[in-house]
């Protein structure tokens, strides 16, 4: 199905552009072309056929559902609605806080922007073309895994006593006035939902075309540019140090899942571990300087450094399992 | 005079929103002040979660994105 793609980027970059194909340029400008164009076609397509199905999802919903439940499932609950509901990153601090003072336990509101920026419908997608269902499978699993031990792990250790005192007297009054509903569960005309998602494709694509250029110019670079089977001699043995390594290097460099996902595909092809490839891309995504900025409006630095440390541990960890099971499999 | 807040925590999409609230008040003719908000405990306060949100005369009329020319258009004729 995706065959298309590479006859045309055979098209563009061998025939029109006179390229040959035994050439490092000539190969990563294929790479490049194909893997973008498939990337574009697909995302505007799946972005419209999801935002139809999920236009009347919003946040304001979520609060309402996930107010009054109980922590069992809410942690579950809170890491899928993570995964499947839109939201820009600029709200995460009104999300916190809105959800904070709904009386929702700090675990579950953080089970919920945990797994946000790690999966979303674009990651997925992506994922999908680019690395094959069983990647994609385990991705979303782990991705889960790490919204609901993390969001589990701060209540367990009380993490609502590190807020900022406003934030944790919303959560006190959110607790004791019990749950709120307030947002009325209307019903969408088709009309609407077109209309929904006309606006959700543009505005997303608009917001992602960039990373995606990034990322797979990045990975093309990588195809072509290092030389075979380095990664795989240097790297290829999943050594213990790798990960912590990957961590420490994927944490200070900031990108959405978008940018990441194609320079996974380079590095796994190129031999690098699994484990190491995810421990790398998703600190990459979920752990950012700027996100932990905004956040200490709504928290002390202790709990800061808790969930920096948490996210720091959780990748290792991810990385190290998987580096041990995937060669056995 | 109508008392016009934006709330958002300052990304481009609430300066967009402020700068076509004003532009169309003056378009209109309509006396209007518009000013940001960016404290997290003003929005917490107004029940936002999603923005740019905004407030017309201490009444939250719209939340979520920046709005369309008609929405505004709408909140600033009587």
């Amino acid at each position: 199905m995706f065959e298309i793609f590479t006859r045309l980027a055979d098209w563009l970059v061998y025939h029109l552009a006179g390229l040959s194909a035994d050439t490092r340029m000539g190969q990563a400008l294929h790479f490049f072309v194909e893997d973008t164009v498939k990337i574009f076609v697909l995302l505007v397509v799946m972005i419209y056929l999801i935002a139809l199905l999920r236009a009347s999802l919003n946040v304001e919903r979520v609060r309402d559902f996930l107010a009054g439940k109980h922590r069992g499932a809410g942690y579950l609950m809170g890491a899928g609605f993570g995964a499947v509901t839109p939201f820009c990153s600029c709200s995460s601090i009104p999300v916190f806080l809105g959800f904070t003072s709904a009386g929702i336990p700090v675990g579950i509101t953080m089970a919920f922007l945990l797994t946000s920026p790690l999966i979303n419908e674009v990651a997925v997608l992506l994922l999908l073309s680019l690395l094959g269902w069983k990647f994609t499978a385990v991705y979303i699993l782990v991705g889960m895994a790490v919204g609901i031990a993390g969001g589990f792990f701060l209540d367990a250790i009380k993490a609502e006593r590190w807020l900022q005192s406003f934030a944790a007297k919303a959560l006190e009054r959110g607790k004791q006035s019990g749950p709120v509903s307030s947002a009325s569960a209307s019903t969408l005309s088709m009309a609407e939902r077109h209309q929904f998602a006309r606006d959700e494709t543009l505005e997303i694509f608009g917001r992602v075309w960039k990373w995606v250029i990034i990322g797979v110019g990045l990975g093309a670079a990588l195809h072509g540019f290092v030389p075979d089977g380095w990664i795989e001699a240097n790297l290829g043995d999943g050594q213990w140090w790798t990960v912590p390594a990957a961590v420490a290097l994927g944490i200070p460099l900031y990108s959405n899942a978008t940018g990441v996902i194609p320079v996974m595909e380079s590095l796994i092809t190129n031999g690098l571990p699994i484990g190491t490839t995810l421990a790398f891309c998703m600190s990459t995504v979920a752990a950012s300087f700027p996100e932990f900025i905004l956040l200490k409006q709504v928290m002390q630095w202790r709990l800061l450094a808790i969930l920096f440390a948490m996210l720091l541990f959780a990748f290792t960890l991810i990385g190290w399992i998987f580096n041990f099971l995937f060669p056995v499999l | 005079m109508k008392n016009i807040k934006v709330l958002g925590s300052g990304c481009t999409k609430c300066t967009k929103t402020a700068e076509l609230i004003e532009k169309l008040a003056t378009e209109l003719g309509v006396e209007a002040m518009v000013q940001k908000e960016t404290d997290v405990q003003v929005i917490m306060a107004y029940g936002v979660m999603r923005t740019p949100a905004v407030v017309i005369d201490e009444e939250l009329v719209h939340s979520g994105s920046i709005p369309t020319q008609a929405d505004v258009t709408g909140w600033l004729q009587p």
